[in-house]
């Protein structure tokens, strides 16, 4: 990656120097967390903003300006990143800053970046990097609130009323855990197991028993993310249960259904995106064109499947192309002003309109109902 | 009463896979009092290579085989470039040097394999035995006689040969084994090449069940350090007991009473038992008696 890195910056350079030194350069800051234990998520942004950079430079670039990516690896750590950001905008001087794998260490970039009033998209999940609304914090991916929401409202189509919850204890699990928990009066329907199991654990066939024997659960809910989720998922099958088993998010790909075995998942349900689904979407659905080209650059380049997480990157960096387009100028103050009047925008995770109020732009249309159907996602009606 | 049966067997499920890990920790204990922290990335190793192998295209028994030989190699290499170079620092000097090489090979493994949680196909497919309204998967049996075939192996190793008595002195005292013609020095490579293949062996039977991915070892060596502390660091029986006690208690606990306290749980009857038995259930009677 670093290597990457250092050969597309002389490269810039280079081109730079070739179109002359009229066109100042537009300097974009990254810091994800490539390495460490958020690496599954990092690793694709990475990848995913260094491909971005490349094609747009090779089209030439925004308003004829060439983009210049200084790309840090924070290591999902919350120190790192501050101290990155504060490298990005004091001594590379970048214009804006795109990452913040984790909510962590988002937290710690978005408090540089506001001091400095460089804006910053976020690439986390959480609810409290938007809300309340910081005027240069702006982020990608729909919150756990959402994603709880979505669920319940597909529970309450289905006449679900009582359900049993298993959570991973890790950062993202307990979130949503506590979001799902806040959420869930006002679609009537009633928690009535709550379990919880270690991100590390190799069986919670115990905690699904306690499920499945508490009286009138209707469906479970398993809000986590990494091998967690999977272990709970064949766990289910071994002991036979037959209710619905909803997912979050956070497992939203095909390394799901690989990793918890095709006929274990048969049947799963999950809060998702375009991006999984990108050759079911219908001809003329906005996200189609955005969704399929992203997909196809990034799996031929790094011969490996798409994801949700990388998406948010793609559409951090797209969000980012449209605002200072639309600007005309890499100034950080018109860059934030135009990413707050987005409008309409699609990228792979939803389309986006942001306001003064709402520095996410999303609604929950953004997320798509997917089932797992004889071995692949499929979209329900 | 199908309900504390599939209790139990889920604890058997996860205690064998702690069982097998607190296994691995025993031999470079027992041949130089050395706390080895990379453990748990021998264990990462084995499941790491053989799904690299699998995914290349090898038979599964091959590829775990190819596991378990590299890790095994790699254990010597860490002997002798890490440990050998620093023969008669303190032993906490050593265990430093068993987390550095525990970083080192996390940091390799992510660079070499890639970032991603992996897995592959069970060895007697993913139907489920259901005995007495339970179900058990049946790799989860895998493990299980895994566990108890290592330890019967080690058991007989450090009571019954030579070599195991070697092992035993030499940590003992190794001026003294010396002195009565034993090759301390082949003592440490045998022990670590054992101890790696045992974790990477324990690596390819789990990951079927846990998966496996860069970052897994801190995770099991922690758990099976527990195990092994519980039942009594540097023996075999303690290693199996202490294993399968805290998978026990953590599924008993999530099951009768919340799956919140099952780690406090498991962590509370180790500390009652060390502050009662400071040796551990099994002590170290072994080596004591000379």
């Amino acid at each position: 990656m670093k290597k990457i890195l250092t050969t597309t910056v002389p490269a810039a350079l280079i081109a730079l120097g070739l179109a002359g030194a009229a066109s100042a350069e537009i300097k974009i800051g990254a810091s994800v967390s490539a390495t460490g234990p958020a690496a599954f998520l990092g690793d694709p942004e990475a990848k995913t903003l260094e491909m971005l950079v490349e094609e747009l430079n090779a089209k030439g670039g925004i308003n004829g300006e060439q983009v210049e990516l200084v790309l840090y690896d924070d290591g999902g750590d919350a120190n790192k990143a501050r101290t990155f950001a504060t490298r990005l905008i004091e001594d590379d001087e970048v214009q804006a800053i795109i990452g913040g794998t984790t909510t962590g260490t988002s937290m710690s970039i978005l408090a540089v970046a506001e001091d400095a009033e460089i804006p910053f998209i976020s690439l986390a999940g959480a609810i409290d990097i938007i809300q309340p609304v910081k005027p240069f914090t702006f982020k990608t991916p729909h919150t756990d609130r959402m994603a709880c929401q979505k669920i319940f409202e597909d529970m309450q189509k289905n006449g679900i009323q009582k359900i049993g919850m298993i959570s991973g204890t890790d950062g993202f699990g307990a979130s949503m855990q506590a979001q799902c928990k806040d959420v869930v009066g006002e679609y009537g329907i009633e928690i009535a197991a709550d379990e919880t199991y270690d991100p590390r654990d190799a069986d919670m066939t115990a905690q699904l028993t306690k499920i499945r024997n508490t009286e009138g659960v209707q469906a479970v809910l398993n809000p986590g993310f990494g091998q967690g989720p999977s272990i709970v998922t064949r766990n289910y099958r071994q002991l036979g249960i037959e209710l619905p088993l909803y997912q979050s998010h956070g497992v939203a790909s095909d390394g799901f259904i690989e990793l918890a075995g095709q006929q274990a998942a048969e049947g799963v349900r999950l809060p998702g995106t375009a991006l999984l689904v990108a050759d079911l979407l219908a001809e003329d659905d906005p996200q189609k064109p955005v969704v399929t080209a992203y997909k196809t650059a990034f799996e031929a380049k790094f011969k490996e499947p798409v994801g949700t997480f990388g998406g948010y990157a793609h559409d951090g960096f797209a969000l980012l192309v449209d605002a200072v387009t639309r600007a005309g100028s890499a100034e950080p103050a018109a860059i934030r002003d135009a990413l707050e009047q987005t409008s309409g925008l699609a990228g792979t995770t939803g389309i986006y309109t942001m306001s003064a109020e709402d520095h996410l732009g999303l609604d929950l249309s953004a997320f798509r109902m997917l089932e797992v159907k004889d071995g692949s996602w499929s979209i329900v009606e | 009463m199908s309900e504390l049966l599939q209790f139990l067997f889920s604890g058997l499920t996860v205690g064998a896979v702690y069982a097998l890990v607190a296994l691995g920790f025993t031999i470079i204990y027992n041949a130089s009092d050395v706390v080895n922290f990379a453990q748990g990335e021998f264990v990462m190793l084995g499941g790491m290579i053989t799904w690299f192998a699998h995914a290349a295209g090898l038979p599964l028994p091959l590829a775990a085989l190819i596991a378990i030989v590299a890790t095994a190699a790699l254990g010597v290499a860490i002997n002798k470039l890490a440990i050998e170079p620093a023969r008669g620092a303190p032993v906490v000097s050593l265990i430093i040097i068993t987390i550095g090489a525990s970083v080192f090979l996390q940091g390799a493994a992510q660079l070499v394999f890639d970032k991603q949680i992996h897995s592959f196909p069970a060895f007697s497919g993913d139907t489920p035995l259901r005995i007495g309204g339970a179900t058990i998967q049946p790799q989860s049996l895998w493990v299980i006689g895994g566990a108890l075939l290592v330890f019967v192996g080690l058991w007989l190793f450090f009571t019954r040969t030579l070599l195991g008595r070697a092992v035993l002195a030499t940590s003992n005292n190794r001026l003294a084994a010396q002195l009565v013609g034993i090759n301390t020095n082949f003592v440490m490579t045998l022990s670590f090449a054992l101890s790696a293949g045992i974790g990477a062996l324990a690596g390819v039977l789990a990951t079927p069940i846990t998966l496996t991915a860069y970052n897994v070892g801190i995770g099991f060596a922690l758990k099976g350090f527990a195990g092994a502390m519980l039942g009594g660091m540097g023996n075999p029986k303690g290693a199996l007991a202490g294993g399968f006690l805290i998978g026990l208690i953590e599924a008993l606990t999530a099951g009768y009473l919340s799956s919140t306290y099952k780690e406090a749980a498991a962590f509370v009857v180790i500390l009652l038992v060390l502050f009662f038995m400071p040796q551990g259930l099994f002590g170290r009677k072994s080596t004591e008696r000379v």
